[in-house]
């Protein structure tokens, strides 16, 4: 079974790759879906819903490598999603302050999310969702670099006690390899 | 397919038991499992991706891609759910079905609980009814699954457990965490009476393995040393050992065959290559948890039974209830976190009957560790659920909290129910669940009275601030799940006998806990489990040999 849903996954990861060589813009892009703009706005509203202070925001963590990532993944359901809400939010703020949301100070951005109805909301909800994931799940799923959110609340980090998951044959070939 | 004694379908808290005591019997006997036989190494630890925390999936399944299910809200709009997604009452589908996961709370209901009409009478619009078998009944078979799946805890502190023979098999973990110490102090002061919760966790080796380690990535999770015990590392593995028993995994049934006769005479099943095979068996047990075996009896339809097996009458997926979870959580000026698995440790049953003029109630537990994900949900009304004051609320009380709830008692409701949809299919073509239905009034009405007592609980221990969580009225299921094969002694207004056994077909069980009538203030585990011991007890008694056909 999950034979054929991975094989899906990789047979569109790898279609979207390839789109994204064929529109030229492949090569120097960070994101793995989103365009740079998308990537300036994301930025802004994780940021937004987990602002730095004496201890790390959503940026420092991250956040968006998570969503980025499971957005080519268990979350590509809501790539449209995140298209649409994304422009729509930057034409919001380009109606009221003639300038995309990255480009707002700090507290108009607040304001603008806070007067959010509708669809819009109901996007900023879903990427409330997404940020905590991102700012208080694992950092194997790409976010919460380096546990800082679980360095903030005092949880102790995950121990390793000899049941980690390794690959044992990737080390043999390494020994076998020296 | 070699022709067996008997095919179980499901290998969960019902299945994997009827399976060794058939097996030890002497039956030849087959599981059926749509999931995968996961094993300590699949703990993971990932706190967004496990049975309990699903955003990234099901840790121990379903998986997303095959098994949709339909949901009908309360304005009646409809949407078909992935299996990971809120709404779809998930239990798991894996080798131990829940019990691979689960957080392992081992309660024996009450007398009380089995006699819920006859003590409180049934308000209108419920199916309230008493069961057709009593606490005393079932009580051997309850000290016979505490003994064989292993059961630590100390319940002798509580007066209002009904009468054991023997006490549990193991004693509670040690050392008590903060918050137990914190709350069994404040019960006490209230003249309650707190005890070590029952588990189904080693607290010292049992069986041939360790004891817990204490770490919190606990209810949601495979335990990681194997100190968690469910039917994956007890019963099955003793079914397999006895030669009798065969086991296959990522098998997926797709319905009970019937003969000219009215008899089953085995189950139709995709293997795990997705071909359609036939396993034919003398008797026909369907252990696949209140959703999904009211789902399979609906969609084995034939000509002598055109709605479904045991549906004569309508019953058949009736009366889905769980738990109606509710509680408080409170803040304390000092750190409660100690980071000492898995949590939940202390109880109190003050609240389970004689409430004035509510019919049943809860025990009343600290919650398990909540992790840091799982914290950012739950905030009180007041807080921003975004921004700086959140993070802010995240950092100052993450360590300084206690949770207590319960599972309230629900009263069945008899449009709270699983049908198959009439178009929706799965991966393999066969028409999925369609979930419909929402709680009794008078079940939020109990809701209510114990988030009070959770409430005056937490302030009483020195919460300086407290709020209540109530459940909204949509309906209720979950991986506490059951009630959608009623069992009775009037086939009119049930779906199996005192036994499990279909009404109208002598060689069908339902096993698991579609059969409770109601389902306690109490996770229901421990009773599914007694029944299996029970119903597997009647069919090797009435055994006569083989009288079905190939």
């Amino acid at each position: 079974m999950r034979k054929r849903g991975k094989s899906r996954r990789r047979f569109l990861a790898a279609a979207s790759g390839a789109m994204v060589a064929l529109t030229g813009c492949g090569a120097a892009r960070p994101w793995r879906f989103f365009t740079a703009e998308e990537a300036e706005t994301v930025i802004a509203l994780c940021e937004q819903i987990i602002p730095a202070d004496q201890d790390p925001g959503a940026t420092d963590a991250g956040v968006i490598n998570y969503i980025d990532r499971h957005l080519m993944g268990h979350f590509r359901r809501f790539q449209p999603v995140y298209r649409e809400g994304l422009a729509r939010l930057n034409e919001l703020c380009r109606q009221r302050h003639g300038r995309r949301f990255a480009e707002l100070k700090f507290e108009e951005q607040t304001a603008v999310l806070e007067s959010l109805t509708g669809d819009l909301k109901k996007f900023f909800d879903l990427v409330i969702d997404h940020t905590m994931q991102g700012f208080y799940g694992d950092p194997r799923h790409g976010g919460n670099r380096d546990a800082v959110s679980w360095r903030m609340l005092g949880v102790p980090l995950i121990p390793v006690r000899g049941r980690e998951h390794y690959d044992l044959t990737a080390i043999k070939s390494k020994e076998a390899g020296t | 397919m070699k022709h067996v004694n008997a095919v179980v379908i499901g290998a969960g808290a019902g299945g994997g038991i009827v399976a060794k005591e058939l097996a030890e019997a002497g039956f030849s006997v087959v599981i059926l499992e749509r999931g995968k036989w996961l094993t300590a190494y699949d703990c993971r630890k990932d706190d967004l991706r496990n049975q309990r925390t699903t955003v990234l999936g099901n840790g121990a399944g379903p998986d997303d891609e095959r098994h949709p299910r339909v949901v009908v809200e309360l304005d009646g709009t409809e949407r078909i759910v992935r299996a990971s997604e809120p709404g779809y009452h998930n239990n798991a589908a894996c080798v131990g079905g829940g019990t691979l996961t689960y957080g392992a709370m081992a309660w024996r209901f009450m007398e009380q609980d089995f006699r819920m009409r006859s003590i409180y009478g049934c308000p209108e619009g419920s199916t309230l009814e008493d069961w057709p078998i009593t606490y005393q009944d079932l009580e051997p078979y309850y000290e016979k699954a505490e003994y064989e799946i292993g059961v630590s805890g100390d319940v002798s502190p509580d007066p209002f457990h009904a009468p054991r023979r023997k006490p549990l098999p193991m004693p509670p973990l040690s050392p008590p965490t903060r918050e137990h110490e914190i709350l069994k102090a404040a019960a006490l002061r209230l003249g309650w009476h707190p005890f070590d919760i029952p588990m189904l966790r080693n607290s010292v080796p049992y069986n041939g393995r360790p004891a817990c380690m204490r770490c919190r990535w606990c209810v949601g999770f495979v335990c990681e040393v194997d100190a968690k015990n469910g039917t994956h590392n007890t019963v099955i593995p003793k079914a397999l050992a006895t030669g009798n028993c065969e086991l296959r995994t990522e098998c997926v049934a797709k319905e009970i065959l019937v003969d000219s006769q009215g008899r089953a005479r085995g189950v139709a099943y995709f293997d795990a290559n997705d071909r359609l095979q036939t396993q034919t068996a003398d008797l026909v047990v369907v252990s696949c948890a209140a959703i999904e075996s009211a789902r399979l009896l609906l969609n084995s339809k034939s000509r002598l039974f055109p709605n479904g097996i045991g549906n004569r009458y309508d019953w058949v997926g009736r009366n889905l209830q769980g738990h109606s979870y509710c509680g408080a959580i409170g803040l304390f000026e000092e750190v409660t976190y100690d980071d000492l698995g898995p949590g939940a440790s202390i109880a109190i049953c003050d609240f389970n009957h004689g409430n004035k003029g509510l019919r049943g109630g809860a025990m009343l537990a600290n919650e398990f560790i909540r992790l840091p994900y799982q914290f950012v949900g739950r905030m009180p009304p007041d807080v921003p659920r975004w921004g700086r004051a959140h993070k802010d609320f995240m950092r100052r009380w993450y360590r300084r909290s206690i949770m207590v709830q319960g599972p309230v008692q629900e009263m069945p409701v008899f449009d709270a129910r699983v049908q198959v949809d009439p178009k929706v299919k799965d991966y393999w073509g066969i028409p999925v669940a369609r979930l419909s239905g929402r709680k009794h009034p008078h079940t939020l009405e109990i809701c209510r009275f114990i988030a009070e007592k959770a409430e005056l609980w937490l302030k009483e221990a020195g919460a300086i601030r407290t709020w209540k969580r109530i459940p909204g009225p949509g309906l209720s299921g979950g991986q506490h799940q059951a009630g959608t094969c009623r069992m009775g002694n009037d086939p009119k207004t049930s779906v199996v006998d005192r036994y499990c056994r279909v009404h109208d077909m002598d060689n069908v069980y339902v096993v698991d806990g579609s059969v409770h009538v109601t389902n306690g203030g109490f996770n229901p585990v421990l009773t599914i489990m007694a029944i299996a011991y029970w119903a597997s007890a009647h069919i090797i008694r009435e055994w006569r040999g083989r009288r079905g056909r190939v």
